[in-house]
């Protein structure tokens, strides 16, 4: 069975249709990319998903079970947690303590014990232990990302969003966040990731959607992708524009 | 919870010193003069008043100006049952009736954010005093009604408890997980929310609890006030002192709104008395002061001097980037 299906999904604000009849669905254990030009839509898409947004029509169907509209405290304890395109970690708390955050209310009924030590199984598998007690506000760009991951994680959730991990990260830290992604889907995660960075998503991923004006343009795999005209003409396309100017 | 016996041992130096003075305080009325109950009595009303709004306010980063409003409601519960009742009944009355109006008022204007939520909520303290000024008028027919007179040193012993009340909930529920659900909220609220916490109902219910202890604190002091209509009781001064006094004692631990709140009123009892045309004046240039120096108001100064003393590792960590 599908783990989440979204149909006619649709968002305005004002007169603009950020998200527009979306359809889409994702297997239980799969990667699945989201990519996009600027103001595609695709953070307001993450956004209804995760219960930041209610919907304006359509359906978000969660283990079999309508999220749609749903405040996202409800969401992330169904398992369906998200991370945010800029980061939202709590700076005066300590890495642990963002952490322990998310395995003490993530799910229901967890005593102290409990959390701390899953709070610690996560950071030890995300690479965080040795920053442990250091306020998360006055850590690098990168590790911030890993300490929301981390928070995410410590949530126990089926699955994960992703919104642009690897945005602002140098070449060798795409590679470890890579890395990462895939170490989440191997604990039986399913991820939805957002991302600008090509290479990364035409790796990791095995499928792929192209939002354009709030539409889903064209669905498949990484190599179909990459080939389609259309997405060329609008995404592609743009990105080497972009990096001509640059 | 061994936890919470560790910090309880941790503190051990704190909580002597807090006994030390509380039993002073209750000694006072055995053997000092008339006034300094009533000085002393003010004091910890604001005291109250002041950990009430920190209660909220400080870990949540929401800044309430309907202090006033949950004053307004004790008093007038000590007003319309202060004969009919024994006064713990009614001083609990006065606490449930602001604790309701607190829930009502937080589940409407809790979805705003920042200024707006503070203009929302200082609006609710003059509707609500307009409405009933109206309703007395034009429905009973009277204005202002007496409040059953209750001795200095009783009132003084109540409000006495009432911060100590205060003092350990604020103290225990900091350092509980719904106080770290609290302090999320002021920290980032979209994440808090987007990680299991149900703010709204953390918010409402926090906000609820502080408006408790200012019914309670409304309630008991109101039988001093001999007549009240709803001008008094609503007094605006009551949602902008205990702001001020907070942000003027600090909001980083327990002592900060107490001393805040002593500093401040004693500070406004010798300025009323000597300069009574400048007070405010002098008053606002304090404030101003605290707000451009001590942003963390005078436990923050302590807290810093304290670092600078010890060397303190502290002072540096959070403005260290770590990589
Ligand atoms: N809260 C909001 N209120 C009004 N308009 C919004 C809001 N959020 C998004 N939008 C608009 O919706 C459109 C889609 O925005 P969205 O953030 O979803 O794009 P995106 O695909 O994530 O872009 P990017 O790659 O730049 O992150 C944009 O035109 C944006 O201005
Ligand atoms: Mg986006």
């Amino acid at each position: 069975m599908q783990l989440l299906q979204v149909e006619k999904l649709t968002k305005h604000f004002g007169g603009l249709t950020a998200v527009s009849g979306v359809d889409l669905e994702v297997e239980r254990g799969e990667i699945l990319g989201l990519i996009g030009p600027n103001g595609a839509g695709k953070t307001t898409l993450f956004n209804l998903i995760s219960g930041t947004f209610a919907p304006n029509a359509g359906k978000i169907i969660f283990n079999g079970e309508s999220i749609g509209g749903l405040k996202p405290n409800y969401i992330c304890r169904k398992g369906l947690v998200r991370t945010f395109q800029t980061v939202k970690i709590f700076p005066e708390m300590t890495v642990f303590q963002n952490v322990l955050m998310g395995s003490l209310f993530g799910s229901e009924g967890k005593s102290w014990p409990e959390a701390t030590g899953q709070a610690r199984e996560i950071l030890d598998f995300t690479g965080l232990s040795h920053l442990s007690d250091v306020p998360a506000g006055s850590l690098t760009l990168v590790n911030q990302k890993r300490v929301e991951v981390a928070r995410a994680l410590a949530t126990r959730p089926q699955m994960l969003l992703l919104d642009e991990l690897m945005a602002g990260l140098n070449p060798a830290e795409v590679a470890e966040a890579m890395e990462l992604v895939t170490r989440i889907r191997e604990r039986g995660i399913t991820i939805i990731m957002i991302e600008h960075v090509m290479k990364a998503i035409m790796n990791i991923c095995k499928r792929i959607i192209v939002l354009h004006h709030g539409k889903k343009i064209i669905e498949g795999t990484p190599e179909e992708i990459s080939t389609n005209k259309t997405v060329i003409e609008i995404y592609l396309g743009e990105e080497e524009q972009a990096h001509a100017g640059s | 919870m061994t936890n919470l016996s560790m910090t309880v041992k941790k503190n051990i130096p704190y909580i002597a010193i807090s006994v030390l003075i509380l039993a002073l305080l209750a000694a006072v009325p055995f053997f000092s003069k008339p006034y300094t109950v009533v000085l002393l009595k003010n004091i910890l009303m604001f005291a109250a008043l002041t950990l009430s709004w920190a209660l909220f306010s400080g870990p949540t980063g929401y800044i309430s100006l309907a202090t006033a409003a949950f004053y307004g409601v004790g008093i007038y519960t000590a007003a319309y049952l202060g004969k009919v009742l024994p006064l713990p009944v009614m001083v609990l009355c006065g606490g449930l009736a602001s604790f309701l109006l607190a829930l009502i008022i937080g589940a409407i204007t809790l979805r705003l954010r920042g200024i707006y939520f503070a203009i929302f909520t200082l609006s609710s303290v003059e509707l609500i005093k307009q409405v009933l000024h109206w309703f007395e008028i034009t429905v009973l027919g009277t204005r202002g009604r007496p409040v059953v007179k209750i001795s200095n040193t009783t009132v003084y012993y109540v409000v006495l408890l009432i911060v100590v009340l205060l003092m350990v909930t604020t103290y225990f529920l900091k350092r509980s997980r719904y106080g770290l659900a609290m302090s999320s909220i002021g920290s980032c609220e979209d994440a808090a929310a987007h990680i299991g916490i149900n703010v709204t109902w953390v918010k409402v219910l926090t906000f609820a609890l502080s408006s408790f202890f200012i019914g309670l604190t409304g309630a008991t002091t109101a039988t001093g006030l001999i007549y009240i209509d709803s001008h008094i009781a609503f007094d605006l001064n009551y949602s902008f002192f205990p702001t001020l006094m907070a942000i003027f004692g600090g909001i980083g631990n327990v002592f900060g709104p107490v001393i805040g709140a002593a500093v401040f009123s004693y500070l406004r009892e010798i300025l009323i008395t000597r300069f009574p045309y400048a007070y405010m004046i002098i008053f606002g240039a304090v404030m101003i002061l605290t707000i451009l120096y001590l942003p963390n108001g005078i436990i923050g100064l302590v807290q810093t001097i304290k670092d600078k003393v010890l060397g303190g590792k502290d002072a540096t960590a959070s403005s260290r980037k770590v990589n």
